[in-house]
């Protein structure tokens, strides 16, 4: 039993090491704590940003992503989409925005885990996390391709606009209008986020792959031995 | 790991916390209201000074095109470069029209007109079929009256100053009162004066709108009562009546308005003391010779009758007062309205009058409340009074006799406070901030700019009370204006003739020419006070206006939210919401809930039949400024301008059968030809054709 606890979490850190090599143990859970801190914040921020200029609209229009709702000038982007037979964009991602602020602490949690973890099982639940801001990136690239592409052959400007894709990060162009796309603070806290994950990984293992590899080679020794580092 | 043990609870209740936040307000698309316009913040460009090169072109320009260095630098005073907007804007009566029109200064753009009392159909004002509320609220007396003769708009005042909340508007032809909102800039409510055909002096505020005043004008028998004209110094009476305002609701509050009997002269304009004056009322009056005409009759015709006296008579109103006596209920009902009689009046010590030369025709209070200025018409001056000295013989009843009414005539060389000749024919005088008064002058068709005394004598350099300038305008001015002209804190940049002549200003439109209004430089003082630019008004004949700073104004650029009825300045809870359009017919009665967005009307097919009664309800869902769609029914005289957000209501009777294209009439889009819809009314007899 304590053999597959030892595999699953990892050794547990002595007294007198942790009071000895205090810095060493804190430095991964710092670099996750903050990390953890910095997700649940990018929740309130926006992540992501369009721009639009059109000649009749001189102040343009935008439309910003937080992860579970959107503002801006919805309601106007999509009363000009229905003339290409766009959907209105309410209806994209409704399952991602809808489970994204439990997504998302659910990643907090499994980092939170991590921390906990001294072993390589860390990694698998720091994982998530350091593939979140991609994975954002990846679902909304496939939400402007499958919009762009799927117009309502109907519409009364199908025939002058034709299916599109509007790049994800950086401009484009549909009819007169001109667009520019970027990330929000929310992605960038995101992305840090993911940076400071495998920082701390990195930490983590530097930590307690001497620990485990010295307990592994499990000697009735009573004196502890220095790590080596 | 002592650090991880302790930060799981923690994170756990932090998670929990934000998770419920986020869920719990805003899971969803927020596709509502966004604010109309995000705030222009345009950068102020730095300009270039003209190189030598561009100079030279400019001065074979103005050569060419024969403009002086005097035209070229009006021009470059009053030029507005395409998307600059006006510093002050311009609320000018409209006339005959029953309009008011909205002016830019100083490039004298015509922005937009405002239906008051007449019927307007870009604005669909008046154009919603049966039971128009707009039609209903024209009504005089029980009878359609499609128009008004607007006169002098009121811009509301807090502590003497403009606002920029409300505007009033009187109509001089049926004595109405117009109330404008500036939210929207949209009529909200008409009151008919019950006691009383035709008018003249409104409107104006008090100091803080807790007032509008309605001056009188023609002599009548109050309430619509009949007399023969042998009977005029008994039955006929003058008028001036206090509307109270209730800025919370934006509305004239009928129920605690009053007015006063006056004497059968005719009361003309008046203005309401602020400062050290404030709670006095100040009104002209002319005929104090009570004629009565009968030109055919061998009778001195009015011109000359009501033109014997040298001295007509300045009604003094203490209005503190006059409102206590209305509390107490020291009135009268005339018609069912709240009137004080002229004995109330003179044992309770609320109307004076005072000598006036020679049938003026506007009295004016200084921005600082210490002077009301009268301007004579028929007499070379304007004559100032100390509001001070008013107040002073009031209460030590210096009195040179009374009228034949037994009203006290306060002693004029007790109030009297100087007289400055400024030419012939002065109406109207302004204030700005340096000092000077401007007085129109209609037979010399001309502008005065006179020196202020008392405190004002040290803002300029001139003597005070005399003569500084006179710039000569085209032609025949009548009311004159200033931004905060009348306010406490007038910003004389710019004055604004109104002239009522145009004659050879513009290219001849026909006998019937525009109106001409003059911009005025009066940004310098002493003699420097040029012409900037014409401006022709052939839209109706505005008599007086008010401007204000544009900044001071915070107009909606769209509704605030979608269903809303600028009736009640609110959502409308039964307006047509997306997805819930419908026609809905119980036997003859149908009922049509309709929205509109661009391009299209939904639904597009409102199959009834002959003889069916229809209400007929569209929201306007768009959130984006000037996104405004029309809706007209050919034929049913119904047209609607549906502003971004808008809800309107129209009803008619389905008499006449046939096939009604209905369409948007505001050119909304690309595809606005295309958003249209059939309205098809069966005939009772109709019989399908056999297939």
């Amino acid at each position: 039993m304590s053999g597959i606890y030892q595999n699953l979490f990892g050794p547990r850190v002595p007294a007198n090491e942790l009071e000895s090599n205090r810095v060493r143990y804190m430095v991964p859970t710092l670099f996750l704590s903050l990390a953890r801190v910095l997700l649940l914040l990018s929740l309130f921020l926006p992540y992501w940003h369009m721009s639009l200029q059109a000649p009749q609209y001189p102040n343009g229009l935008s439309v910003t992503a937080y992860v579970n709702h959107l503002t801006g000038d919805v309601h106007e982007i999509d009363a000009l989409n229905h003339y290409i037979g766009m959907r209105p964009l309410e209806e994209a991602a409704s399952f991602e925005r809808a489970a994204s602020v439990w997504m998302i602490i659910a990643m907090v949690l499994l980092v939170e885990g991590a921390a906990f973890v001294h072993s390589r099982w860390a990694a698998l639940l720091a994982l998530p996390v350091v593939l979140f801001p991609v994975g954002f990136l990846l679902d909304l690239s496939y939400w402007l391709a499958h919009f762009g592409t799927h117009l309502d052959p109907k519409a009364p400007l199908s025939s002058s606009i034709k299916p599109f894709v509007p790049p994800v990060l950086g401009e484009g162009s549909v009819g007169q209008f001109s667009t520019v796309s970027s990330a929000g603070a929310g992605l960038w806290f995101a992305a840090v986020c993911s940076v400071l994950v495998v920082v701390a990984l990195y930490f983590h293992r530097r930590a307690y792959k001497p620990l485990h590899d010295r307990l592994a080679a499990a000697t009735p020794t009573a004196k502890e031995q220095p790590c080596a580092s | 790991m002592k650090t991880a043990k302790l930060s799981i609870p923690r994170t756990l209740a932090m998670a929990a916390v934000v998770g419920a936040m986020l869920v719990g307000s805003s899971p969803t698309v927020h596709a509502d209201w966004q604010p109309p316009a995000k705030k222009r913040v345009k950068k102020e460009k730095e300009v270039a000074p003209p190189t030598q090169a561009q100079l030279d072109a400019l001065a074979k320009l103005a050569v060419a095109r024969k403009l002086t260095p005097d035209d070229l630098m009006a021009a470059a005073k009053t030029y507005m470069p395409s998307g600059r907007i006006d510093d002050y804007i311009l609320f000018a009566s409209g006339g005959q029209s029953g309009s008011v029109f909205v002016v830019g200064v100083p490039s004298m753009r015509l922005l937009r007109s405002i239906a008051v009392f007449t019927p307007e159909s870009w604005q669909g004002y008046g154009f919603s079929g049966e039971n128009d509320p707009i039609r209903e609220r024209l009504k005089v007396n029980g009878k359609d009256v499609d128009w008004g003769d607007t006169h002098h708009p009121a811009l509301s005042e807090t502590k003497g100053e403009y606002d920029g909340q409300f505007l009033f508007i009187g109509d001089k032809a049926n004595s109405r009162v117009g109330v404008i909102d500036l939210r929207d800039f949209e009529t909200k409510q008409i009151v008919k004066n019950p006691l009383t055909i035709s008018d003249h002096g409104g409107m104006f505020v008090t100091p803080d709108t807790d007032y509008v005043i309605e001056g009188g004008q023609y002599a009548t028998v109050l309430g619509n009562g009949y007399a023969p004209l042998g009977d005029y110094q008994k039955s006929y009476r003058g008028l001036i009546t206090f509307w109270k305002f209730d800025r919370a609701t934006g509305r004239v509050d009928e129920a605690k308005s009053f007015a006063m009997e006056l004497p059968p002269y005719f009361q003309d304009l008046a203005d309401a003391g602020k400062g050290p004056s404030e709670g006095l009322v100040f009104l002209n009056s002319f005929n104090t010779e009570m004629a009565t005409g009968g030109i055919e009759n061998g009778k001195p015709p009015f011109e000359a009758g009501a033109s014997q006296r040298d001295m007509d008579y300045m009604h003094i109103i203490d209005l503190h007062k006059a409102e206590a006596a209305f509390k107490a209920g020291k009135v009268e009902k005339i018609n069912g309205f709240s009137v004080i009689r002229i004995a109330t009046s003179i044992s309770d010590g609320l109307l004076f009058l005072t000598p006036e030369p020679k049938s003026p025709h506007g009295v004016d209070v200084t921005p600082n409340g210490q002077y009301a200025v009268v301007a004579g018409k028929l007499d070379p001056h304007v004559t100032v009074y100390s509001t001070e000295k008013i107040k002073k013989a009031i209460a030590e009843k210096s009195y040179s006799g009374t009228d034949p009414y037994n009203l006290p005539i306060l002693n004029y060389d007790a109030v009297m406070e100087a007289q400055v000749e400024v030419g012939l024919g002065p109406l109207h005088t302004q204030f700005d901030e340096k000092g000077y008064a401007y007085t129109s002058l209609f037979l010399e068709s001309a502008v005065a700019r006179w020196t202020l005394g008392g405190d004002y004598a040290k803002l300029h350099e001139e003597q005070p009370w005399k003569l500084v300038t006179k710039t000569p305008v085209q032609y025949n001015i009548g009311h004159l204006c200033v931004a905060g002209g009348d306010s406490a804190s007038p910003d004389g940049k710019y004055l604004i003739a109104m002239n009522k002549w145009s004659i050879d200003r513009f290219f001849t439109t026909g006998p019937l020419l525009p109106q001409n209004f003059q911009l005025i430089d009066i940004s310098e003082g002493g003699t420097t006070m040029p012409v900037l630019y014409d401006c022709p008004m052939g839209v109706g004949e505005p008599h007086y206006a008010q401007m204000i700073k544009a900044d001071k104004l915070k107009p909606w650029g769209v509704y605030p939210e979608v269903g809303w009825d600028p009736q009640t300045q609110a959502v409308e809870p039964g307006a047509p919401a997306p997805g819930a359009e419908r026609v809905v017919k119980k036997g003859n009665q149908v009922e049509v809930f309709m929205t509109a967005v661009r391009s299209h009307f939904s639904p597009e097919h409102v199959e009834i039949d002959e003889g069916d009664h229809v209400v007929w309800h569209i929201t306007n869902t768009e959130r984006t400024m000037d996104a405004t769609h029309g809706f007209c029914i050919g034929g049913y005289n119904i047209n609607l301008s549906l502003e971004p957000g808008e809800y309107e209501r129209i009803e008619f009777t389905a008499d006449k059968p046939g096939t009604y294209p209905y369409y948007c009439t505001e050119f909304c889009s690309a595809l606005h030809l295309e958003m249209m819809g059939y309205l098809t009314i069966k005939p009772k007899d109709y019989k399908a054709a056999a297939k």
